[in-house]
């Protein structure tokens, strides 16, 4: 056997070993991160198949033209207490939708803490309410809108 | 090739093999869990839905369709809006799906396999209209808080299965009874076991009505499952929230359903109209029954530009809640003058109905077409949006499409 031949050889070996570690570490990882979020799969009453979260490397805080491309929010003092507390349960896009008054919103928060499990935000809450509305005010419509954004085409029969 | 590199493909390999190795074992899945591939997904692909539908919301979801999609007689799936107030469900097997009936009111609490509520009862298909109660939202001033649904929140689909009557009836219903109430197998967002996403229901009168089913099919195929796969509760007329999804379980109560979107503001109106931005009391909300006149031009997309001198055929759908349109008119000159048109007869009780019209223009210029539906009591839609509420609900204001005429 040549000897570059015994060198890929060992080479391989080399590889296959590593391989497997990080299989196996990438394994164990996952079922330890799995086993910190859901203590009871561990439970052998439960004939459910061992799960592994597998992490994916994407930058969750990535802003690309002033907009926080994950949630589509504004950048913006408050951006980071927005994502954080208000993204967890639902969707951003029920908050962008939805332009409300300081008042309003602080309502709209005591009624997500009374009924919908949202935490106690403490300095958050001040900072979160304003982001919201300098970010997202409301405009007047009145008792009716003009037509907008009208897309004119040509009707054939 | 570089060692780095070699071993960052090596890596993504055996991580995509386990994906793959997941998704193999999907069906053992621990409940509530999600997939990666689930979790940016598309919506389009994923319900079906055409690409021109518009997506409010994707946790939960919630996509609604613009006015020309909504042209079908009966409405297709790809067209039909989507509200969510929780996850949909995953892993559902109609095999071992089972109804219970229970409650107060009920004589004997019983269960029933979907195979059983199948061959034991007989199907009726009816064409039902469900509008989101919320349809229209988006142009409350102050804006009101919610999905800010446009116009595109109603469908008219053709739902098969049988009477929720024949089978609250089959367990037996004491001189007690008020209210049912649904529970559904959908998750709350807040991943909370013990709250339900939504609970609601009607009064019994409503319940026991022909038309109220406990569908299984929709349009002649099993019912998608984002529209509540294997079974849904169908109470056309009444705000789409009635029309629960996924139901389990339906309750037979002895008092007013205090399940979850029952009580405090939603799916409320003030019991007495007030100035826009009053607050108004939980206590001075009163829940909405049958839902109002209404009526959406389907034919032509707004927007169209025609030549002088040719007219222009419209139609579209009206519909009245528990009633049925009597009348159906348009205006070309911003409500100034109003020209009726024809509406034919509902397909069956709380079916929406066709009207069309050949409009005619008298000079070149920009138009809008208003069409103002007059329910069976003698009630229009007004052109200005109606009273104010706090919740948004219950705007059925003339739909407008703009003309240009050359």
């Amino acid at each position: 056997m040549a000897r570059e031949d015994v060198f890929r050889e060992q080479v391989k070996k080399v590889y296959r070993l590593l391989m497997l570690i990080l299989v196996f570490s990438v394994l164990t990882g996952g079922v330890l991160v799995y086993f910190t979020v859901n203590p009871g799969f561990l439970d052998f009453n439960q004939t459910t198949a061992e799960l592994v979260e597998v992490p994916v490397e994407v930058d969750e805080d990535l802003i690309e033209n002033g907009i926080h491309v994950r949630t589509g929010l504004v950048e913006a003092d408050g951006l980071m207490e927005v994502v954080n507390n208000c993204t967890a349960c639902h969707s951003a896009k029920i908050v962008t939708q939805n332009r409300m008054s300081a008042e309003r919103w602080n309502a709209t928060i005591k009624w997500m803490q009374e009924t919908q499990n949202l935490w106690d935000l403490g300095g958050n809450q001040e900072i979160i309410v304003n982001y919201l509305v300098t970010n997202y005010p409301p405009s007047a419509k009145g008792r009716r809108m003009v037509l907008t954004d009208i897309e004119w085409y040509e009707l054939k029969d | 090739m570089k060692r780095r590199e070699f071993v960052k493909k090596a890596t993504l390999s055996s991580f995509t093999a386990l994906i793959g190795a997941e998704l193999v074992f999907g069906s053992k899945m621990l409940e509530g869990y999600k997939p990666l591939a689930l979790q940016d997904p598309d919506p389009f692909k994923m319900f079906n839905k055409n690409p021109e539908m518009v997506v409010l919301n994707d946790k939960p979801w919630n996509i609604e369709a613009q006015a020309h999609l909504l042209d079908d007689k009966i409405t297709p799936n790809s067209c039909m809006f989507i509200r969510n107030n929780g996850f949909v469900p995953e892993g559902i097997d109609p095999n071992s799906w089972t109804l219970t009936i229970d409650g107060e009111s009920v004589v004997r609490e019983k269960t029933y396999t979907l195979a059983e509520l199948k061959s034991k009862f007989q199907h009726h298909t009816y064409q039902l209209t469900l509008e989101c109660g919320g349809n229209g939202r988006s142009e409350f001033d102050p804006p009101a808080k919610g999905n800010q649904w446009t116009v595109g929140a109603v469908h008219c689909a053709s739902w098969t299965g049988v009477r929720l009557k024949d089978v609250l009836e089959d367990a037996g219903i004491k001189s007690s009874a008020v209210y049912i109430g649904y529970h559904a197998v959908d998750k709350h967002l807040s991943g909370d076991p013990k709250k339900e996403p939504i609970s609601r229901g009607c009064p019994m009168s409503k319940a026991l009505q022909d038309e109220t089913l406990l569908a299984f099919q929709m349009n002649g195929k099993d019912i998608p499952l984002v529209h509540g796969h294997p079974l849904r509760l169908v109470a056309g007329g009444w705000p789409a929230s009635v029309s629960g999804k996924w139901v389990d379980r339906i309750s037979i109560r002895n008092k007013v359903h205090d399940g979850t979107k029952m009580t405090g503001t939603a799916y409320r109106v003030p019991c007495e109209p007030v100035a826009p931005g009053e607050k108004v009391k939980d206590e001075d909300m009163c829940i909405i029954e049958s839902m109002p006149v209404k009526s959406l031009i389907t034919y032509p997309k707004t927007g169209a530009m025609i030549n002088k001198g040719k007219a222009l055929k419209i139609r579209g759908h009206a519909w009245a809640g528990e009633l049925e349109v009597a009348k159906m008119e348009y205006s070309i000159d911003f409500g100034s003058t109003w020209t009726e048109c024809s509406v034919e007869k509902p397909a069956n009780r709380l079916a929406w109905q066709h009207f069309s019209a050949n409009v005619e223009f008298p000079k070149s210029g920009y138009y809008e077409v208003w069409a103002r539906a007059t329910d069976s009591n003698g009630i229009s839609q007004p052109m200005l949006l109606p009273g104010w509420n706090p919740k948004g609900y219950l705007n059925n204001a003339c739909h407008r499409i703009a003309v240009k005429v050359k």
